[in-house]
């Protein structure tokens, strides 16, 4: 369970550059809740994922995380109960490490003992859990990450971020630096994990298309505040056409997003 | 021979100063100045107790205790008071000098007359008729067994996450691992090795300096380089050894500089020039070849180049 209260961002407060990037923000998500966020560049939708995961601490409002309040919480503590993919494939791997060694990283999230990382045991079952990618990475264990494609290092990335069941796992806009091929992939092993482990999650996107396919609840972000909340049957019925139509009567003109429906 | 047996010798005993540099500049990915002082401070604890007639195991146990004390500090500088990394490793090497000063109560102490591990250990091996050999098996066994240690430990989760922690900060803190600490543990085991090695230098020379550790990080980065160079991988295992080797490999060339130097015309003064120079050429060598690969249309291999992906 996710709850914000009035979350609030401001960035350079008291200047004349001041920017509130999230503007009291209030949402409740279920247990294993699917929602994704959309909006343009500058929107508040990375800022706000920051505040969740604790990268930025909030100007004002509270953060609850599975009953607890987490609002002042480092990040590497509240990574315990966050999962997070970023965009860049570079972001979420060490690059100089082996396939193996990563994932043992994130196999241990949060306690790092004096045990030795990779036993045999451990290695047979990342080598599993690999295997269900289909990505081809449980034959290359032992290579380093760098030597992959962005599109299973992706694949890695999300794989490493849904390892430990997160309370929450957050997306941001995880497949946009891909090529359609690999974005549609490691969307479909997104997707297939968050089922499979009943994972409540939020995924930012700017590609409307993405947004209407998954998840099970759809918010736009504008200028930090929720414009358009579309949830259950509503969601599912949801065409490009008709979310358009809803900014429309919502008097947000917004370029960027029309050229994005447009493709 | 002889100048085989001292080139090994030395090698060794820096070897371990070597590998604390490795520690910071290579898996950490923080370039870490203190080194100069905190070598120092390994001598002028070990030497300053050992005069004052303690036991010299303990006299060097405090010398390499006061050593990881001065990688704390930098770390703290670094991550608790956003100094520059930089900074903050030549801040503390600045305030070691009059530290150091003060533990040794004056600039040099000399170690003539004093039973030091070295003694205890030559006697030892004297008995078996290998007194000749008794430093450098001492320092062997010293570094074989720091260097194993080190081995097992970056393969440990806390070790590997100390690696990830050098590699891709943004990442590792996403899996839970709080960075301050593991750059505070991992300034603390460098400079605990770089003061050991300072410990041992000076009952090896028979002397602690206070200006002894001047230029000790770049000796210790050209072990790292030289290694490198001759043993390109990123297992572990063979990255210690590599400095190890380089270890001996650069004390050799400095022997070797010191007694053939004066042919062409070198005094000793130049000796810092010239260990500069090795350190410039061993850097700049990896770019100038993969420009040259370039221009000649072979093929370069990027993942090779330092860039972070």
């Amino acid at each position: 369970m996710l709850k914000t209260e009035r979350l609030t961002k401001c960035f350079f407060s008291g200047t004349a550059n001041e920017l509130v990037a999230v503007d009291e923000l209030s949402i409740e998500l279920g247990d294993g809740k699917f929602l994704t966020v959309i909006g343009s560049n500058g929107a508040g939708k990375t800022t706000f994922l920051n505040l969740i995961a604790g990268s930025l601490f909030p100007s004002d409002g509270r953060i609850f995380l599975d009953n607890q309040e987490v609002t002042t919480a480092p990040e590497h503590i509240r990574a315990k109960l966050v999962g997070r993919v970023f965009q860049e494939p570079g972001l979420g791997t060490a690059s100089s490490m082996t396939v193996a060694q990563n994932l043992v990283l994130a196999y241990n999230k949060g306690h790092k003992g004096l045990n030795i990382g990779i036993t045999r045991e451990r290695k047979k079952l990342l080598k599993d859990e690999l295997s269900q990618l289909g990505l081809g990475l449980e034959n290359r264990l032992n290579e380093k990450v760098v030597h992959l494609s962005g599109g299973q290092r992706q694949g890695l990335a999300v794989l490493m971020a849904t390892l430990t069941m997160p309370k929450v796992l957050l997306l941001d806009e995880h497949t946009a630096s891909l090529d359609p091929k690999n974005a549609k992939k490691i969307l479909d092993i997104t997707e297939r994990l968050v089922s499979e482990k009943n994972l409540t999650t939020i995924m930012v996107t700017h590609d409307m298309n993405q947004a209407i396919d998954l998840g099970d609840r759809l918010v736009m972000l504008h200028r930090g505040s929720f414009v358009c909340d579309v949830n259950g049957q509503k969601k599912e019925k949801l065409t490009v056409d008709k979310l358009v139509k809803l900014f429309s009567e919502r008097d947000i003109v917004d370029d960027e997003l029309l050229l994005t429906m447009r493709q | 021979m002889s100048l085989l047996i001292n080139a090994l010798e030395q090698g060794l005993v820096y070897g371990i100063m070597a590998l604390g540099v490795l520690i910071t500049f290579r898996v950490l990915d923080f370039p870490d100045l203190t080194v100069d002082g905190s070598f120092t401070m390994g001598a002028g604890i070990t030497a300053a107790l050992t005069v004052g007639g303690w036991n010299p195991f303990l006299a060097l146990f405090l010398g390499i205790l006061g050593g990881m004390l001065a990688g704390i500090f930098t770390s703290f500088l670094s991550t608790k008071l956003n100094i520059l990394n930089l900074l903050a490793g030549i801040l503390t090497m600045t305030l070691l000098y009059s530290v150091n000063l003060r533990i040794m109560g004056r600039p040099n102490i000399p170690l003539l007359g004093q039973e030091t591990i070295l003694d205890q250990f030559h006697s030892l091996l004297s008995g078996i008729g290998w007194g000749d050999y008794s430093n450098l098996i001492f320092f062997g066994l010293v570094l074989l067994f720091l260097k194993i240690l080190l081995d097992l430990f970056f393969n440990t989760e806390l070790g590997l996450a100390l690696r990830a922690t050098g590699d891709n900060e943004q990442m590792i803190v996403a899996q839970g691992v709080n960075t301050d600490t593991m750059k505070i543990l991992g300034l603390a085991i460098s400079n605990g090795l770089v003061a050991f090695s300072g410990g041992l230098v000076a009952q090896y020379s028979g002397f602690a300096d206070v200006g002894m550790g001047i230029g000790m990080i770049i000796a210790g980065l050209a072990s790292v380089i030289v290694g490198e160079t001759l043993i390109s991988t990123k297992n572990f295992l063979w990255v210690t050894t590599g400095v190890i080797v380089g270890s001996i490999l650069y004390r050799a060339a400095i022997m070797l500089a010191l007694r053939y130097g004066y042919n062409l015309g070198f005094k000793a003064s130049d000796l810092k020039l010239i260990t500069a120079l090795i350190v410039i050429v061993a850097l700049a060598t990896p770019q100038v070849r993969d420009k040259l690969n370039f221009q000649l249309g072979e093929k370069v291999d990027f993942s090779n180049s330092n860039g972070r992906g």
